[in-house]
């Protein structure tokens, strides 16, 4: 399996940026416990809540889905 | 990713291809392809959804009729406390795209099917046009008040002018962000449904494989319906920011 | 991701796609036919869903609205109902106390009148006794007094002592008496 050192670089960075989608998990884990947290303590407050719940979480995988599309564009653009 | 000994295929983009419905190989703008079809059969979803379970105007609704109003009723609680009554005139565009997203994302998952969302085309113009009607309504509305949205009054005022160059980079990240996590969210589930399916290839392994397509499967029916919740979700918060856009 | 196999890629570099997302050549069929569904799941919204499932939502409103205000109109009657069958009632119990009263007035007169007749006959009675029993206890006192005169001169004579008629009988009136 003959390989060019470029291709090599290319896959070894698209899994390199996988690892960012760990964080971005770990990132919207927390936003979500944090969340939980405080619904437990103040139940009744948590219904209004939910809105900004998902905005967090959005804001927290959008990170995430940034190394995944680096992933991406590395395998298959670059 | 597949060994070549043991002759695993693994294929798991080939189900994203676009192909032209009628033969021929030439795409041009207009020939009906694979995606067209499944296009079409999301807008009849809609109608047997929207139209034809409403037809009665029941007072008592049926099952049909209810879950059309829980949709409606649904996105128009959103748009109402996100955006606020002034936003409520943008609730028939935000439920188009609150309904096209969720028919394309189930019926994508109906195998062989083609799943729309899953392309960077579709989910992009998706996206640019909320990013072009919050520009446009913010100016329209506020003039050049709009720019205030990057001006945060609440920081002290040295750190103003760098927090508005990161708030203006965030404000155009939204569309990148905005496009890439639906698209990214559906192909990604769809292409590890292929994976394991892949897996199956090898006798021992397939019940395995099989379990992992289950599992998968139904983390795919959440995420569809969560990625299109998410997706309107954000339509409601950039257009508060166009209307209101005082932070 | 996954991909193509290395081994394949050499074989079909050629047609090698990578991404078919990627692939510029079907963006502009793509957004077009995109851009004819929205438009169209637009038109379908605007003109016949939503106009429809408003008006319905608004009429089940209505419906609930009126029906609501006709259960408050009932509860309001059978309130005034249930006041009405109270007022009756308490009417009725005092009728029944007042009737009860008088009866038992009544009765008590009767008895009363009855009681004083009985005790009227009873003290007759007695009087009627006593006056008996006055005479009989003269009458025997009388006959003791006779019996005792008499008892008294045959003594007398007895005993050889001849006395008076008169004095025997004052002797023994003097002794009755004491």
């Amino acid at each position: 399996m003959e390989g060019n050192i470029a291709e090599l670089g290319q896959y070894l960075g698209a899994g390199l940026a996988a690892i960012g989608s760990g964080f971005a998990a770990i990132g919207v884990g927390n936003v979500a416990g944090n969340f939980l947290a405080g619904a437990l303590r103040n139940p009744s407050a948590a219904a209004s809540q939910t809105a900004t719940l998902f905005i967090g979480i959005a804001f927290a995988e959008a990170l995430g889905i940034f190394a995944f599309l680096v992933a991406l564009l590395l395998m298959f653009a670059v | 990713m597949a060994s070549e000994d043991a002759g695993l295929v693994f294929k798991p983009m080939d189900q994203f291809i676009v192909k032209p419905l009628f033969g021929g190989d030439v795409i041009h703008w207009y020939t009906p392809t694979n995606g067209t079809l499944w296009l079409f059969v999301s807008v009849m979803a809609v109608v047997g959804l929207m139209v034809l379970t409403t037809s009665r105007r029941a007072i008592v609704p049926s099952r049909g009729q209810s879950v059309a109003e829980l949709a409606y009723g649904f996105v128009y609680k959103m748009v109402e406390d996100v955006t606020g009554k002034d936003g409520l005139k943008f609730f028939p565009y935000i439920f188009t795209l609150f309904l096209f997203i969720l028919c394309a994302n189930f019926l994508a998952l109906i195998p062989m099917s083609f799943s729309t969302t899953s392309h960077l085309a579709v989910t992009a113009v998706l996206a640019l046009a909320v990013f072009v009607t919050v520009i446009v309504v913010g100016f329209a509305k506020n003039g050049v008040g709009f720019l205030k949205l990057f001006w945060l009054t609440s920081a002290p005022p040295v750190m103003r002018p760098v927090l508005a160059v990161l708030e203006i980079m965030l404000f155009f990240a939204r569309p990148v962000s905005h496009s890439v996590r639906l698209f990214g969210a559906i192909m990604a589930g769809h292409a590890v449904v292929k994976v394991f399916a892949g897996f199956a290839q090898i006798t021992a392994a397939a019940p395995v494989a099989i379990l992992g397509v289950v599992a998968i499967y139904g983390l795919e029916v959440m995420v569809a319906a969560i990625q299109a919740y998410v997706f309107t979700m954000l339509t409601c918060v950039y257009l508060k920011d166009a209307l209101h856009p005082h932070h | 991701m996954a991909t193509e196999t290395l081994g394949d890629a050499a074989g079909k570099a050629a047609d090698a796609v990578g991404m078919p997302q990627l692939d510029i050549t079907t963006f502009p069929n793509q957004i077009f036919w995109l851009l004819v569904t929205l438009v169209a799941i637009y038109l379908i919204l605007t003109r016949i869903a939503l106009p429809r499932i408003a008006a319905t939502l608004g009429e089940r409103q209505g419906t609930i609205t009126n029906d609501l205000a006709k259960a408050e109109d009932l509860r309001a009657q059978a309130a005034q109902a249930e006041a009405t069958y109270n007022k009756a009632l308490a009417e009725a119990k005092t009728e029944v106390q007042r009737i009860s009263a008088a009866a038992r007035a009544d009765i008590q007169a009767d008895l009363d009148r009855a009681i004083a007749k009985a005790d009227a006959e009873i003290s007759a009675k007695a009087a009627e006794s006593e006056k008996a029993i006055a005479e009989i206890r003269a009458g025997a006192m009388d006959n003791v007094r006779a019996v005792a005169t008499e008892t008294a001169a045959e003594i007398a004579a007895a005993m050889g002592v001849s006395a008076d008629a008169k004095d025997i009988e004052a002797a023994v009136a003097a002794r009755v008496k004491g």
